[in-house]
């Protein structure tokens, strides 16, 4: 019986027995389950594992990127730190400079009115010193020269002190400046 | 006994023929000339190349591929993503197992009739592809009632949407006799006859040459002969493209059957 001539009215497309038929089915099943049971699990859990995989991997990407990113606002915040307290620092040197000048200055200026006092002083004691000193030269001068162009009229101690005082009293008040 | 080449390659051989067999008495052949035959043989050693090969290739997966489990990658993706999800949309995961049963079952089956060893394409027996429509009928069917119960299945594929009430006398006969009859026969006798006939085109071609060459007597005809040898070449070639295509028509159709029997809009 060859499938060409077949064994019934349907000719070949009738199975020469059902035995293809069930050996065929029990075979597909075969291998249905261990697909379904085995080998497409594995490969889901495959797939899953790598979509995982690049997902972390992006995660980790990101993560770092913000990481940096945060780094950087850190360093700049604190380079705008640096920034203010070294203007700070140079501001208040400034002022301390100015503050140190101005108090040497009035010091120096102090000390100099001081000095000038000082000499002032000295020059005005010395004067009244040579002044002291001249009168009495002056009036032992005048009388010695006095005694020698008048002689011996001129004996009378209190007499000619007394002319001599009222002399240099009246030399003071022509000149009343020191 | 008939004979075991030609067309009588199509008839099944069992391995441990009985008496009865060899002298043709039909009524007392033992179960072993019916069940343990040279086809169903080859049926089942297909069966388990499958599925080493699905064990093989998942075997110890890892995240970076290497070259056997590019192989299997690539197969199953094609199946994964090119048929059932390009198909069956987002529950296309359901029915990946079958889509890939079917597609690796059917194409070394198909293979077979190409490799030496058998020389014989296991779906040009019409009992293992009548096995395979069946289970595929059973499959969208069984999809379309999980989805919406049996009496709305029924009315989704025998009512089409927007068909005008009266034209619906003719519509539902034809509509049951498309989708519920002429799907499975269609499916199963386009495998069988695609394989069959590619086999019996190479059989004649090879035996048909070698008669003109051998036998025949004019010099004409030992030409034509000879050519028709180089020509079952080409039909040879022919035939592994029909192998593999014949494969993925079959998924693809099973996949499209479950596809509308579970569609949302029909």
């Amino acid at each position: 019986m060859t499938p060409l001539e077949g064994t019934g009215p349907l000719g070949p497309l009738l199975p020469e027995h059902p035995s293809e038929l069930i050996v065929g089915i029990v075979l597909f099943i075969l291998i249905l389950v261990v697909v379904w049971k085995r080998v497409v699990p594995t490969f889901e859990a495959l797939y899953a594992g790598r979509a995982d995989a690049i997902r972390g991997g992006i995660e980790r990407a990101e993560q770092a990127q913000a990481e940096a990113k945060a780094a950087l606002e850190q360093y700049r915040s604190q380079l705008a730190t640096a920034k203010d307290e070294a203007s700070k620092i140079r501001e208040d040197a400034k002022n301390a400079g100015a503050q140190v000048q101005a108090e040497m200055r009035s010091a120096a200026a102090a000390e100099s009115a001081r000095i000038v006092q000082a000499g002032h002083a000295q020059v005005e004691a010395e004067r009244a010193a040579v002044r002291d000193e001249l009168r009495r030269e002056v009036g032992t001068l005048a009388t010695q020269l006095a005694e020698k162009i008048v002689g011996e009229s001129l004996r009378d101690d209190a007499r000619s002190q007394r002319t001599i005082d009222r002399f240099i009293a009246e030399l003071d008040t022509a000149s009343p400046q020191a | 006994m008939p004979p075991t080449f030609g067309v009588g390659a199509f008839d099944s051989r069992p391995l441990f023929p009985s008496e009865a067999w060899l002298h043709g008495d039909s009524a007392h052949y033992a179960w072993t000339d019916i069940w343990v035959t040279n086809h169903i043989l080859q049926a089942v050693i297909g069966a388990a190349l499958v599925i080493g090969f699905w064990l093989w290739v998942s075997h110890d997966m890892k995240v970076v591929p290497g070259k056997k489990q590019f192989v299997g990658e690539y197969l199953y993706d094609m199946l994964r993503n090119t048929v059932a999800r390009d198909i069956l949309g987002h529950d296309y995961k359901t029915y990946l197992p079958y889509i890939v049963s079917i597609f690796s079952f059917v194409l070394i089956n198909n293979l077979f009739g190409q490799f030496f060893l058998f020389m014989f394409p296991t779906f040009s027996k019409i009992g293992f592809a009548w096995g395979l429509a069946l289970l595929t009928w059973l499959l969208y069917n069984g999809a379309g009632i999980r989805k919406w119960g049996l009496f709305g299945y029924l009315k989704r594929m025998t009512v089409p949407a927007g068909v005008p009430g009266a034209l619906l006398p003719l519509i539902i006969p034809l509509e049951i006799l498309s989708n519920f009859i002429v799907r499975p026969i269609t499916l199963g006798l386009r495998l069988f006859a695609n394989l069959f006939a590619g086999h019996l085109v190479v059989l004649v071609f090879v035996l048909g040459g070698t008669y003109l060459m051998f036998v025949s007597e004019p010099i004409l005809n030992k030409v034509a002969g000879g050519a028709a040898m180089i020509l079952a070449f080409a039909i040879f070639a022919l035939e592994l493209l029909v192998a593999v295509l014949q494969a993925y028509i079959f998924t693809v159709l099973t996949a499209q059957y479950v596809s509308s029997a579970i569609a949302e809009e029909h």
